[in-house]
């Protein structure tokens, strides 16, 4: 990196030389994924910032019993994490042939390629079936009788955790995406699955803050 | 990753041929900056006509304006501004303004323009997202121009819709049924449209930058434009769940901003224990950051432009002006409590926000000062352009001091409702910020539309518009300080009758300020189709942006992979053969 500070002395700037340099840069969908981690965190980070006034501007705070499949969803999503990251393994692995000891390097790509698209497919089976466990609690929550409009806090747990769940859902379309760039073996379709990888794993480490509040506050 | 990698995410984009992939639904950075420009150019024409209809109200009080009761039967029969009708064309004046004009012109249009030119890519980084950045924009402009066409009109909470009476539905007033939630879901619209495009920008600026252009070699004005993003990014990040919140509390009953035991329009409320004071921390959190992201991108047309025509680079360097821009963008984070000292805050609050706002003046301070002298000697080329630059200057510093005093909670408490408020935030944001858009305008016109601006006419409308201006607001100041409150259709008490005849002034100057913009209109579409054809660089300028053609050619550059080997300003550089040296000139400058 070039370091130019002048200091512009009376107008004394005579010409030597400096050599031209080249900018250190990223891939922009990386930067890109990280920037909008960012703005998301700080869209949750204003809601519970809200939940924490909301609840003491009032009386009307109540508590009410987290369905329990709310946990069990919580240990989908952590499993489908790890999922994602076999899946990722196997890529890089696949794209690494010569690493492998095996005679046969293109059929053990081939071979490490299908392992990690299957890998993919687990995780979003997991990613829906966590929607589905959302869901699941949601009906949970309308049969005892809690609402949207029932209480603040009933109201902020509908709200986090259907927001909470778009950009789930928002996850699992980028990573369909992603899934079909790695079929058609697309150029960089593995930088691809990174930075879905970001979001994803962002999006476990967002829901299991998320119940902490809602676990602590509810 | 080196840029070859970058490079496939625009590359395979050829050319559009079809008449709506090249002007509707464009995937081009310059298209789409075009795009945001023409709407905050609709935007502002409908802005400043509301503007023009409560002023003359607020002057002869009992005038009728002929033919608005076409326009709106309940809110001006017989073409008589009913008080809500005040406050509706208020609120839709203030957030028509804030919104599509000032966030759209100087941050969206000019940035999406000119940012990926002046770091030598061909496009932004993810042109899919900027095109639907600029049409979710452009849906929130129309969901917002409806509220003037539904039964009981565009809602009268204000542009910050402060709760409850925002958020408590039809009991509240005309506009406040099925106006106040189109205002909502517009607003809503209008965050995603932001935040796409701030995610564009800062990927852009920190990924596709050509060989050479590393961060000090940026120009200030795309330093702007990234900060901004980055300011944005939380800000609207922050707006989006606070509309949410305030749509579920007006459609869905909940009670986020309602408190219990409300009885309006002699109907109980059905809500319990909200909080409006919620709302207002949410929206100040991102209203306060808002500010500076209208005000910065100006910051930056004006550091960029000035160093074009006073023939040098500026006091100090660019590095002092972006740590200014960058702490400010960086404390306007934490003095949002500063717009609610009169909300019923505790007083040590009040201290703990006085003291970060009066901090924030220091950034803002110095770069006036780094304006100021560097102009103090320099050999300066007076054009319209450089003319609004300096008036930037002017109303900046008129408003700024004004904020001085504001920043202290026991003045505020005395000026928060009045006029004193409506000067200050006018001159420091909105006129400022305007007059960085027309030195934009009359700087990069040349360049976007391949044709000169008309400058005889361009000095024209600065001096008229110079002057204007301080007529509207100098004198505002004059009524806060006398107890002149806003928000009000029309005054009665005896102490502000006497203060009419001030306001009939500033209506007359309002009008024929507003009249002098068609000068304006008309300069833009005379040299839209009949103009002189513009050189590549009419100002003997050395960015990017000048070494290509005006306007420029689909991937920017024609096909060339610029290098670049300069700092961004080398003017009157001793021994060089021009006064200027591009930033590719393959010359060598020596650094002391």
């Amino acid at each position: 990196m070039s370091t130019t500070t002048y200091t512009q002395t009376a107008g004394t700037r005579a010409r030597v030389a400096s050599p031209a340099v080249t900018a250190v840069k990223g891939t922009p969908s990386q930067t890109g994924v990280w920037v909008a981690v960012s703005a998301i965190a700080m869209s949750f980070a204003a809601l519970t910032s809200a939940l924490i006034v909301r609840e003491g501007a009032g009386a009307d705070w109540h508590r009410f019993v987290l369905p329990r499949i709310l946990y069990l969803d919580t240990i989908i999503l952590i499993a489908s994490s790890f999922t994602l990251e076999l899946s990722r393994k196997r890529f890089a692995a696949a794209a690494n042939p010569s690493a492998t000891a095996s005679g046969s390097a293109s059929g053990a790509s081939t071979a490490r390629r299908s392992d990690g698209l299957y890998w993919l497919n687990m995780t979003l089976t997991l990613g829906l079936l966590f929607v589905v466990g959302q869901v699941l609690a949601w009906r949970s929550l309308v049969s005892q009788g809690v609402f949207l409009a029932t209480g603040p806090s009933s109201s902020f747990f509908y709200v986090l955790t259907a927001m909470h769940g778009l950009h789930l859902l928002g996850g699992v379309l980028g990573l369909i995406y992603v899934g079909s760039r790695l079929r058609r073996n697309a150029r960089n379709a593995q930088n691809s699955l990174g930075t879905a990888a970001v979001y994803w794993h962002f999006m476990d480490l967002l829901w299991v803050y998320l119940l902490m509040v809602i676990a602590i506050r509810m | 990753m080196s840029d070859a990698s970058a490079q496939p995410e625009v590359h395979h984009l050829a050319p559009p041929t079809g008449f709506i992939r090249k002007h509707v639904f464009s995937l081009d950075h310059k298209v789409i900056g075009l795009q945001y420009y023409g709407l905050a150019l609709a935007a502002v024409f409908i802005g400043m006509v509301l503007s023009w209809l409560f002023r003359i109200h607020l002057g002869w009080a009992t005038a009728a304006i002929p033919g608005l009761q076409l326009f709106s039967p309940n809110g001006a029969p017989g073409g008589l501004i009913t008080p809500e009708y005040y406050l509706s064309l208020l609120t839709m004046h203030g957030t028509i303004m804030v919104f599509f004009v000032l966030t759209n012109a100087p941050f969206a249009g000019f940035g999406n323009y000119f940012l990926p030119i002046q770091i030598g890519a061909e496009d932004m980084a993810f042109p899919r997202f900027n095109m639907m950045s600029f049409w979710t924009t452009f849906a929130a402009f129309l969901v917002m121009m409806a509220a003037f066409f539904v039964h009981d009109g565009p809602p009268i909470s204000g542009w910050t819709a402060y709760a409850t009476l925002s958020s408590i539905g039809k009991d509240a007033g005309p506009g406040e049924a099925m106006g106040q939630n189109l205002w909502a879901v517009s607003i809503a619209l209008f965050c995603i449209g932001q935040l796409l495009g701030s995610l564009n920008f800062i990927a852009t600026t920190l990924d596709l930058r050509t060989k050479g252009m590393t961060l000090s070699r940026m120009p200030i004005s795309t330093w702007a434009w990234f900060i901004t993003a980055c300011i944005g990014l939380l800000a609207f990040a922050d707006l989006l769940p606070a509309c949410i919140l305030l749509i579920l509390d007006r459609t869905a009953g909940t009670s986020f901003f309602n408190p219990a035991g409300m009885v309006v329009s002699d109907n109980l409320q059905p809500h319990s224990g909200g909080s409006p004071l919620l709302w207002q921390h949410l929206f100040w959190f991102f209203g306060h950051p808002e500010v500076y992201i209208a005000i910065i991108p100006a910051f930056g047309i004006v550091a960029h432009i000035l160093p074009t025509f006073m023939r040098k680079p500026l006091l100090g360097g660019m590095r002092v002006l972006i740590g200014c821009l960058i702490a400010a963008g960086f404390l306007s984070y934490m003095v949002w409590g500063h717009h609610m000292f009169v909300s019923g805050m505790n007083p040590y609050s009040a201290i703990l926000f006085s003291v970060p706002t009066l901090i924030i003046t220091i950034p803002f301070t110095v770069s006036t000062l780094i304006f100021l002298g560097s102009i103090y000697g320099a050999n300066l080329r007076f054009t319209s352009a450089s003319l609004f630059s300096l008036g930037f200057i002017s109303v900046f510093i008129s408003g700024g001091i004004s904020g001085f005093f504001l920043a202290q909670p026991s003045l505020d408490t005395y000026l928060h409702a009045t006029y004193f408020v409506v000067a200050h935030f006018h001159f420091v944001m909105a006129v400022a910020a305007i007059f960085g858009i027309f030195a934009g305008t009359y700087f990069w016109m040349p360049k976007m539309i391949g044709r000169m601006m008309n400058e005889g006419l361009g000095k024209l409308h600065f001096w008229l518009t110079f002057i204007g201006v301080y007529c509207i607001f100098m004198p505002m100041h004059y009524l806060g300080l006398a107890g002149n409150v806003r928000r009000y259709s029309a005054f009665t008490d005896n102490y502000l009758i006497p203060l009419i005849p001030v306001h009939k002034f500033i209506t007359i100057a309002a009008l024929l300020t507003g009249a002098a913009q068609f000068i304006f209109f008309y300069n833009l579409i005379h040299t839209r189709w009949w103009g002189v054809q513009a050189p590549d660089n009419p100002w003997d300028a050395t960015t990017l942006e000048w070494s290509t053609t005006s306007p420029p050619p689909f991937d920017n550059f024609g096909g060339r992979h610029l290098v670049v080997r300069q700092d961004p300003y080398e003017y009157s550089v001793e021994g060089a053969a021009t006064d200027f040296i591009m930033q590719t000139a393959t010359d060598t400058i020596a650094k002391h």
